[in-house]
């Protein structure tokens, strides 16, 4: 397991940033990088952050107005040029409203469009629900050949936006709109596929995506004083999944959570339990959005209405502990004490 | 019937052509093919593919650069088959071209074809795209004519899409045809096979186009109105397109839908239909060749 250098003061003072920016400043990295990386935008290209892209690449980049579907096929025919082109708006348009076209003219048609939904969950706030992008996860990790990321926070989007760019293929990137706790520092890894256990523990693994992530080590600590060892295993690529590393830690524990600002169903919750129900069964909990819509409100009193802060969570996960009962743990991870 | 029976013309590439006769000859080939092919599958579209056989004829073997024996020379004009469940009139010109076997159009869509029902990239060569759902193959074309003149600066290569008019109906086909005007993409020609109908019948009962020549230049797109089925026609269409570098050029094609099957003209029924065993030695008859 490779030293993920959490920021030491992630669960005191941590740094805010919108986890968009650091898709901006990973674009234009990537563009300096490799000049067959070119940018496509539907009318929002400030809040996409895509303008620092725009403003060095002028030539690169290209405004498609308000047409989601067109922007993800002039994205496939030029990626059939033998670019590397990203996409962006919001999430709630582009994967929600051109998802057909970026099945059959990204991946079916095997061309390397990079699909990148800003502004997804429920932290876009006061526009409401038709802008709470919540099915995403769930819509683009059924189709084959996409990848899947959500990353943590902005360092970590700027990292998977260079890697998406230096391994190009069928993918969907997760941003967020808001200004979120920055867990990870410049000498974190990243990379395409990993999970990473950020806290190690032997009683409940919780499983973690996005923007939950830090909020799933909120959790853990608070859990840590009840005593109460949890596991925190952060999940940025949802697919392809890191089946080898959920499953280590759902056996060492023989219990998960799983933790994302988004629909359980088919989400990362969905995911986890398809594996688990078939590799090493065990109770699973998925907190996240249950079946229904967001709502207008301040980011944060949406988070708490939705029961996904982090001393929720802890609460969630003390009391789901109480009445269901582990399963088997893997031999190799028996209770040492 | 069997696949060798699709070898009945003579088993060798057609050479670009600039006559007239050999190009009309072509064309009637692949109408055999076509027929031939959408009657052992047992399903099919061959309507819309009767109807598209000069447009693709003049394509593949005057009107694009290309090489059969490298589809993916890096020099190559792209054709992007947008109404891909015309896909038999596809295939057909690419076999006939030299891309890959004639007797492999015996296959089309049985397990294991790399002839699927509708056409999909990877597997056969020429093939450019997938496509199936309909309205997406403008903006395709748009995209990689957008890298060629606004980003690589090449000049010398064309881009080709083909469109339904009943695909028509589908909205990307006008965000897209925003887009290639925006951008100025001369090197951008699309045609579009204008048969007049669609699966639930006319297309002006359906969802009218009314006067499409006004919709496309009102977008600033040149417009060239001709008859599709007239190899002569086609080729003067795609050379003046060529030289109208400041604006995209569209083709509206008018076809008949079912073309050289008496039974099949203008029946919109036979848009989504295969005919039977005695329908399709009926129609291969009446295309001249042997049933």
């Amino acid at each position: 397991m490779s030293e993920y250098f959490l920021d030491p003061n992630v669960l005191t003072a941590p740094l805010l940033e919108p986890i968009r920016f650091g898709f901006g400043r990973g674009l234009l990295a990537a563009g300096e990088a490799d000049e067959r990386v070119v940018a496509l935008c539907a009318d929002l290209v400030e809040s996409t952050r895509m303008h620092l892209f725009r403003d060095r690449f002028p030539d690169r980049f290209v405004e498609v107005g308000i047409a989601e579907q067109n922007m993800v096929t002039v994205a496939a025919g030029m990626a059939h040029a033998g670019k590397i082109p990203f996409t962006s708006s919001y999430a709630a348009f582009s994967p929600g409203r051109n998802w057909e076209q970026i099945k059959t003219t990204a991946a079916l048609n095997r061309q390397p469009v990079i699909v990148i939904g800003s502004h997804a969950g429920i932290n876009v706030g006061y526009d409401g629900a038709t802008h709470q992008m919540l099915e995403d996860i769930t819509l683009m990790r059924v189709m084959p050949g996409m990848r899947v990321i959500a990353p943590a926070d902005s360092l970590e989007a700027e990292k998977a936006t260079m890697a998406l760019a230096a391994d190009p293929a069928p993918s969907y990137l997760r941003l967020a709109r808001d200004k979120t706790p920055i867990i990870s520092t410049p000498e974190s890894p990243f990379e395409i596929g990993p999970a990473y256990v950020l806290v190690e523990g032997h009683d409940v693994s919780l499983i973690a995506t996005g923007t939950m992530t830090y909020h799933a080590l909120v959790a853990a600590e608070l859990l840590a004083g009840q005593g109460v060892s949890a596991e925190v295993v952060h999940v940025p690529t949802i697919k392809p999944l890191d089946e080898d590393a959920i499953l280590a830690s759902v056996g060492k524990t023989g219990r998960a959570i799983t933790i994302e600002e988004a629909q359980t169903i088919g989400g990362l919750g969905g995911a986890i339990c398809e594996l688990t129900a078939g590799a090493h069964p065990a109770p699973v909990l998925r907190l996240g959005i249950q079946d229904r819509y967001g709502e207008t409100g301040d980011p944060a009193q949406l988070l708490k209405k939705f029961q996904l802060t982090g001393p929720q969570i802890a609460e969630a996960t003390a009391e789901w502990l109480q009445r269901s009962p582990a399963a088997h743990r893997s031999p190799t991870h028996t209770d040492a004490e | 019937m069997s696949d060798d029976v699709m070898t009945d013309e003579a088993v060798r590439a057609f050479a670009r052509t600039d006559d007239e006769a050999e190009l009309r000859k072509i064309a009637q080939v692949i109408r055999r093919d076509i027929v031939r092919m959408v009657a052992t599958a047992g399903s099919g579209h061959p309507g819309g593919a009767l109807g598209m056989a000069e447009l693709l004829t003049v394509l593949y073997f005057n009107g694009m650069r290309h090489d059969p024996r490298d589809p993916g020379w890096p020099d190559r004009d792209v054709f992007f088959l947008s109404n891909g469940h015309t896909a038999p009139v596809l295939y057909a010109t690419l076999a006939r071209a030299g891309y890959f076997p004639v007797a492999e159009l015996g296959t089309l869509r049985q397990l294991g074809s790399r002839l699927q029902g509708h056409p999909e990239r990877g597997t056969l060569p020429g093939v450019e795209s997938t496509s199936g759902p309909l309205g997406s193959g403008l903006s395709q074309a748009a995209g990689y004519a957008h890298v060629l003149r606004n980003i690589d600066q090449v000049r010398h290569r064309f881009v080709y899409t083909m469109m339904g008019d009943g695909e028509l109906d589908e909205g990307n086909v006008w965000e897209a045809a925003m887009f290639a005007g925006k951008y100025r993409l001369g090197n951008l020609i699309g045609f579009i096979d204008r048969n007049n109908i669609q699966i639930d019948g006319a297309t002006e009962d359906v969802m009218p186009l009314t006067d499409l020549r006004a919709k496309w230049e009102s977008f600033d797109w040149h417009v060239l109105e001709i008859d599709g089925n007239n190899v002569r026609a086609v080729a003067d269409a795609i050379g003046l397109s060529k030289a109208v570098s400041w604006a995209p050029t569209m083709i509206i094609a008018q076809t008949v839908p079912g073309k050289g099957v008496p039974f099949m003209e203008y029946d919109h029924r036979w848009h989504g239909m295969a005919p039977s065993p005695a329908q399709a030695e009926q129609a291969l008859c009446a295309l001249g060749g042997v049933a």
